[in-house]
């Protein structure tokens, strides 16, 4: 081990986007762990405040700071490290650390890159370099031209023959990347190429090969192994972050994974790789010709995958090796007696399932192909493909029960459906076999292999079966085993047989019954990464039915006490709640219990087995949940830091005996369910916005005339305003409509008035006993009518009456004795003036809950978690009021990668991941938070079209402002008159619509001349390829910074005048005080 | 769907589903946890005498490929016949796809009148095998009856069986010739040697080659006890004595050791997958191994001019010898992937 190294820089990868997302909060915690085992003191640059590597006693120093090389210089300077770790911060991470080397810092101040080195990376990342470095070891790869211009694009296309693939070098997830059939569809995406990177790789398309992962450990005496293959169902074509994901690989014959072992090893040992290392090959069907996709010479998404599919630490390990340990030197951290170097062997099979979230983007093609849409994934094990797909396909969590007794989706055209792959895919195989389709048909249509397809059958054959029975009498055992082996949920069997007869739930119950009468329950086994050839202490456990008996014994001593976990990130519930139930484990068992935790996504840090004394990694649903209860008999289960998952669970695990730590059944179901909730604040005096519940059109139209448009249309049980909107006309209400009752039959539509020009706040708080303990307000920088996962939060607030708080914290106050919480809780509310409307009442942990914690420095989830423990609580005597500093939270949003949504922002939330920053006020928290989601200070020329009267009004300050410092304004027409009637000057620029006339904003976004764009729509309506919409669009695909809102604008352009990004200071987390 | 069972000597069973020949199978029940190669591990000989369980749960997935063969050397098998006495899985693939298939699992084990059974909980199979040692046992149909006493392949001479009979010749003439005491050899050692330019000469596992002129000698790989080999370790001997390298693998390791005057000890459920750890003694060289044996060299008996080559790095066991004076050496698991031939054909 390297002695030199005292302290080491991690950088971190910012916030959740599309291709980079919770992954590496667990790669990078993993890293930091193994540092401070060895005694290294470790500095993190992560602004995303909502991660677990950014908590106390995690990394020794944090700074909130974007991952660039401006800041990360400044901060070697500042704390003068020996070290730096670049490889587990994803592609942010990486491409600093490239540009770091390049201009020499990391030679200027002596610094240390541990693990694969930089030349190393850049002969992985640069095409060219990296197909010369592999033909000089006999290794294929797939041909392809590096080409600088369009013209060279083209030609290299006709040389190779299409179809071709392109993609931008030197980008995340293939960004800027697809498939090209023609010169007309390569002209259009090239452009779009070159707006992301310089350099542009044309290549063959392998369309239909399969797609075959090998995660490889060096360490630097040369020693390698190949610790996981992967294999994706869906065949080359489909990025490997939106495939299905099996592993270990199914349909390879020993003689094939030996090749492509051997191949990966040598090209990991050539390259120089100290660390960990992906090797993607496509992998011909009919022979065993082979081509080398891409090496990513840093820890991944697969290779964080590979860690929770095997039980082998990947990024501690690789962490580890950095330091110049040997893979002999270091131990398997399952059995804790033999070696790192080994290559686990599995006994069971893993499926990665994507979950996107396309519904809430207007405009986006469901499509999906060479990049990457997926907002996050799930992980299912099992015995059988059947068992593990279906468990999966529950996971995901979009209404599906698995791969059959789903509600029939509408396809038009399923050949097509089939040939040209959506997000739904695998749900047009089930009715495409339901249509008849054999798996010769779907296999020439897909490419899907054949193998998985058969057991694809399996299940609808065993579907079949069941539905051509009545009652559950006639289910026999050899048939209902056979279904619970093939992963059927109770609820599955239930609807195939009794088709609807009676209610979901009572249905699930009655099988479950009737399942329990013949004995039939699942088992536990353990995921020892030795297929049980040595004894191991493994806690980290699935359920399956294919099996007798369990590995594990159940204490039945009610010590235990089960956290339920988040599942699958997707828009609006993230890493902030894999915070939040990291936290309360750490209470838990600090308290002296033991902390079991149930969760399936491979992406947290909550599924690290080192986290809980028992890691369940499987379904969060009522059934599993239940399976584990029985067997685990804990003390309680808590429900509320998961977010709404387990929260939605806990009225059915409340009624079927489970003990909810803190706020109670009934008072959760008194906060969810509308009506309820709506007489208690009418109770207590409590104004919200009017809403009514209703049935019919006409009742609807009714209630508009009394409130007015515009109206907040949604169905009563929301997670992150899903299929809600906001109506501005009979139309819109109309249209909008149709669709939402179809959403939820079960619960009608519930129609409110949608307050203007109103602050939106949020009071995150822990009570006990119905009295608050500790709470933090903060407010929203945008008018309400943007999501509060869209919006910019400032904390402590900044521009909030002394009066307003005060009657927000009485109107918590009330709430919380009536609903005697005791646990974490979140109100929303609208103020305007002083008058304050209740809109929202969480009974659990929220997603600003990591944001107050860490900007106030008081824990919620420990205090909220020793409260529902039982704990003795003190609470804390700080108060936001006495900070010196304030925190803004900021959203990512990756409109990038959702071709053709528009990136416009409303009721309905669209971001998929935040950042946190810390200021010394308002201006340089805003800047920093800004700089973090990918904003830059602009150079010249801004673009602005302000919308109407109002929010034209509201832009005038910053206009002027800008105009002082020298900017050029350019206006489109109405905001051109009038920053010109209040003595602005601009230039006019003219829509899309305005031909004729020069210049053309959409030609000024193409050519690069602008630096930043403003573009307040002027309602709510998403009229698509308006003009709004394209000048929106083109930003977003050339790389143009867009703000959309006009206070967030404001905030925006202040800051950047007011202060300049030498003036930020570089402080730490713990410099805050 | 027939029902079988699985039928343990001490009278556990495991509940399950016939598949293959449909037929009583009797063996040591011994477990492998390789994820893939169930074509090469049943033609092993290795397994002979054994019933073999798979620990990876979904068996049958890429079917069996044909037997083509190249130089008389099977390309897709280990051997010309199945070895295992029966297979246990859980999740039996009825479907496969492959393009290189020619028939399921399910079909060649019938061709080869070979039982299997499905549905067994092996994961829990594997466990009581790992506490409490290999166990004899029989795969039992329904409809056949638990035999009263179980075969065991440990009394006999497993060698003898699995060894070829008479001497054949591969390879050209004219190169080094190179003598290979076939013990059970697998075909990807003869596929490995034939490619490398010699002449090689498979002889019979008691053949006494001294009587030929030859330049070097491999021992093979083999199943069972190496107690049965008196006259291939008398030959060893006495190849020693004239100084021709040599070069043991797996059997050959335990009967060079023996040869040497060491010992060798039965381990408790022996060493079967694809990812055994070595380390090459007194080295940062690290390998991951392929390996399937019941036995092994006891490195505390090796006389003071021998050495452990090789360690185990899970339990510590010994992975292969050598002797000082660097001429003769074995190894006790496959050498697929590094340059073991080569340095023994340097030698010659």
């Amino acid at each position: 081990m390297d002695k030199s190294i005292k302290k080491v820089i991690l950088l971190g990868s910012g916030a959740l986007k599309i291709g980079e997302a919770g992954e590496f909060d667990y790669s990078g915690s993993q890293a930091i762990k193994a540092m401070r085992e060895e005694g290294i003191e470790t500095i993190l640059i992560n602004p995303n405040i909502a991660t677990v590597q950014t908590s106390e006693g995690v990394a020794d120093k944090i700074y909130f700071l974007p991952v660039t090389p401006f800041y990360v210089e400044k901060v070697i300077q500042k704390e003068k490290p020996q070290g730096i770790l670049l490889a587990f911060g994803g592609q942010t991470a990486l491409n600093c650390g490239v540009k770091l080397y390049e201009q020499g810092i990391l030679e200027k101040y002596n610094l240390k890159v541990l693990g694969t080195p930089v030349q190393a990376i850049m002969d992985t990342e640069d095409r060219e370099l990296f197909v010369k470095k592999l033909d000089e070891i006999d290794v294929k790869t797939i041909k392809s031209h590096a080409v600088e211009n369009i013209e060279d694009a083209v030609a290299s296309a006709a040389e190779l023959g299409y179809p071709v693939i392109i993609r931008a070098a030197y980008a995340l997830g293939g960004l800027g990347s697809g498939f090209c059939d023609n010169e007309e569809e390569l002209r259009k995406l090239a452009e779009k190429s070159f707006s992301y990177s310089p350099q542009v790789l044309v290549e063959k398309s392998l369309k239909g090969w399969k797609e075959i992962e090998f995660e490889v450990m060096r360490d630097r005496f040369d020693n390698c192994i190949a610790v996981c293959n992967m294999e994706n169902f869906d065949p080359l074509g489909i990025h490997t972050g939106e495939s299905i994901v099996v592993a270990p690989c199914q349909t390879l014959t020993n003689q094939e994974v030996v090749k492509l072992r051997e191949l990966a090893i040598r090209i990991v040992k050539h390259v120089g790789i100290v660390g960990e290392c992906n090797v993607q090959f496509a992998f011909d069907t009919n022979s065993e010709d082979y081509r080398v996709i891409e090496v990513n010479a840093r820890l991944s998404r697969s290779s964080a995958l590979a860690s929770k599919a095997t039980g082998y630490p990947l990024a501690f390990v690789a962490a580890k090796l950095g330091l110049g340990y040997g893979l002999f030197d270091l131990k398997n951290s399952v059995t804790k007696t033999t070696p790192a170097f080994f290559e686990p062997t599995l006994d069971y099979v893993v499926c990665k399932i994507p979950r996107w979230d396309l519904s809430k983007f207007h405009g986006v093609s469901r499509e999906i192909g060479s990049s990457m849409k997926s907002v996050g994934e799930v992980m299912s094990i099992g015995r059988t493909f059947e068992e593990t797909i279906q468990k999966g396909l529950r996971m995901i969590g979009q209404g599906a029960h698995g791969f059959v007794a789903n509600k029939e989706i509408v396809v038009e055209d399923i050949d097509k459906a089939l040939r040209q792959p959506t997000d739904k895919r695998i749900f047009v195989i089930s009715k495409a076999f339901n249509a008849g389709y054999t798996v010769e048909q779907i296999h020439e249509l897909t490419k899907i292999d054949r193998w998985f397809l058969d057991k694809l059958y399996n299940i609808k054959i065993t579907a079949d079966e069941l539905r051509a029975l009545n009652t559950l009498e006639e289910v026999d055992f050899e048939l209902l085993k056979r279904a619970k082996c093939q992963g059927f949920s109770d609820f599955q069997v239930g609807r195939l047989v009794l088709k609807d007869s009676i209610d979901g739930e009572e249905m699930a119950m009655a099988v479950r019954n009737y399942r329990k009468g013949f004995g039939l329950a699942p088992v536990v086994k353990q995921i020892d990464t030795l297929a049980a050839e040595y004894p191991a202490q493994a806690n980290y456990l699935y359920l399956t039915y294919n099996g007798t008996k369990s590995d594990v014994d159940f204490k039945g001593d009610r010590k235990s006490i089960i956290v339920l976990g988040s599942g699958a990130y997707r828009i609006g519930s993230s890493v902030e709640f894999d915070w939040c139930s990291v936290n309360a484990l750490q209470t838990i068992r600090k308290s002296g219990w033991r902390g079991v935790m149930i969760n399936y996504n491979p992406e947290t840090v909550s599924t690290d087995y080192d986290m809980c004394d028992r890691l369940y990694f499987d379904e969060l649903t009522f059934e599993r949940v239940m399976d584990i209860h029985d067997l685990e008999n804990p003390h309680g289960m808590v429900v509320s830091v998961g977010g709404q998952i387990p929260n939605n669970l806990a009225i059915r695990l409340d009624a079927n005996g489970v003990n909810l730590l803190g706020t109670s059944a009934s008072s959760i179901d008194n906060a969810e369910d509308r009506h309820k909730f709506s007489s208690l604040m009418d109770e207590l005096g409590i104004d919200q916005p009017k809403w009514k519940e209703l049935t019919s059109l006409s009742d609807i139209h009714k209630f508009v005339e009394q409130v007015g448009y515009p109206v907040l249309v949604r169905p009563s049980y929301v997670l992150s305003g899903a299929a809600m909107n906001v109506c501005s006309n009979d139309k819109e209400l109309e249209e909008f409509l149709s669709l939402a009752a179809n959403v939820s039959k079960k619960h009608p539509v519930v129609v409110s008035e949608f307050v203007r020009h109103a602050k939106e706040i949020e009071f995150d708080a822990v009570a006990e006993n119905g009295k608050v303990i500790a709470y933090a307000i903060s407010e929203h920088i945008e008018f309400a009518g943007v999501h509060s996962g869209d919006a910019t939060i400032q904390f402590p607030p900044q521009k909030l009456y002394v009066e307003t708080a005060r009657r927000i914290k009485k109107i918590a106050r009330k709430t919380a004795e009536a609903l005697k919480i005791s646990g974490p809780f979140n109100m929303q509310f609208l103020a305007k003036e002083n008058d304050i409307k209740v809109i929202e009442c969480n009974l659990r942990a929220s997603r600003s809950f990591p944001f107050v914690s860490k900007v106030l420095k008081i824990n919620f989830i420990e205090l909220a978690t020793k409260v529902m423990i039982g704990e003795e609580v003190t609470p804390p005597a700080k108060s936001a009021f006495d900070l010196d500093y304030v925190g803004i939270k900021a959203s990512q949003f990756s409109f990038a990668r959702l071709q053709k949504a528009d990136p416009i922002l409303g009721v309905d939330m669209a971001s998929t991941g935040e950042v946190g920053c810390i200021g010394d006020n308002t201006d340089e928290a805003i800047l920093k938070s800004m700089l973090s989601v990918g904003y830059s200070i602009p150079k010249k020329n801004i673009l602005i079209s302000s919308g109407d009267a109002k929010q034209k009004a509201e832009l005038l300050k910053a206009c002027r402002l800008l105009a002082d410092k020298g900017y050029t304004i350019y206006a489109t027409g109405g905001s051109h008159k009038y920053l010109s009637e209040n003595n602005i000057p601009s230039i006019r620029a003219y829509w899309p619509t305005e031909e004729g006339n020069e210049p053309q904003a959409l030609e000024m976004l193409q050519n690069k001349q602008i630096d930043m764009v403003i573009n307040i729509p002027k309602n709510m309506t998403h009229t698509e390829l308006t003009n709004g919409y394209r000048i929106r669009r083109a930003a977003v695909d050339f790389n143009i910074p867009l703000i959309t809102n006009t206070r967030l604008a404001s905030a925006f352009i202040i800051s950047f005048c007011n202060m300049t990004e030498d003036e930020i200071e570089i402080k730490s987390w713990d410099e805050y005080k | 769907m027939k029902e079988a069972v699985l039928h343990l000597e001490n009278g556990l069973e495991f509940q399950g589903y016939s598949f293959g020949y449909e037929f009583l199978a009797e063996g040591e029940v011994v477990f492998s946890t390789s994820m893939v190669g169930y074509p090469e591990a049943l033609t092993d000989p290795n397994y002979e005498g054994q019933i073999l369980c798979i620990t990876y749960p979904l068996i049958g997935n890429y079917g069996v490929p044909d037997d083509n063969k190249e130089n008389g050397i099977s390309l897709n098998y280990e051997s010309d016949k199945i070895h295992v006495k029966g297979v246990i899985v859980l999740d039996y693939s009825f479907n496969y796809s492959h393009w290189n298939a020619v028939k399921s699992l399910d079909q060649w084990l019938k061709e080869n009148k070979i039982p299997g059974i499905y549905g067994v909980d092996t994961r829990e199979l594997t466990k009581y095998l790992r506490d409490h040692g290999s166990q004899l046992g029989a795969i039992i149909p329904r409809g056949f009856n638990t035999p009263s006493k179980f075969y065991n392949p440990n009394l006999e001479n497993q060698v003898a069986k699995v060894s070829c009979t008479e001497v054949t010749k591969y390879g050209k003439e004219g190169g080094k010739k190179v003598v290979l005491v076939d013990c059970g050899v697998n075909n990807s050692i003869l596929r490995k040697l034939v490619s490398r330019d010699v002449e090689l000469i498979r002889v019979p596992w008691d053949y006494d080659f001294n009587t030929l002129e030859y330049d070097g000698v491999i021992v093979s790989n083999g199943p069972g006890n190496p107690e049965f080999c008196t006259e291939t370790i008398k030959n060893i001997q006495v190849a020693m004595e004239k100084n021709k390298p040599v070069f043991g693998i797996c059997m050959g390791n335990q009967l060079l050791a023996k040869a040497a005057g060491a010992q060798t000890v039965k381990l408790p459920y022996g060493h079967r997958s694809h990812n055994q750890p070595v380390r090459l003694a007194g080295t940062e060289k690290c390998y991951i191994t392929s390996q399937n044996h019941s036995y092994a060299v006891d490195n505390n008996s090796l006389g003071a001019d021998w050495e452990p080559m090789f360690i185990n790095m899970n339990d510590g066991s010994n992975e292969g010898i050598r002797h000082k004076n660097g001429r003769f050496f074995g190894v006790q698991f496959y050498p697929d992937n590094n340059t073991l031939f080569d340095d023994f054909l340097n030698l010659l």
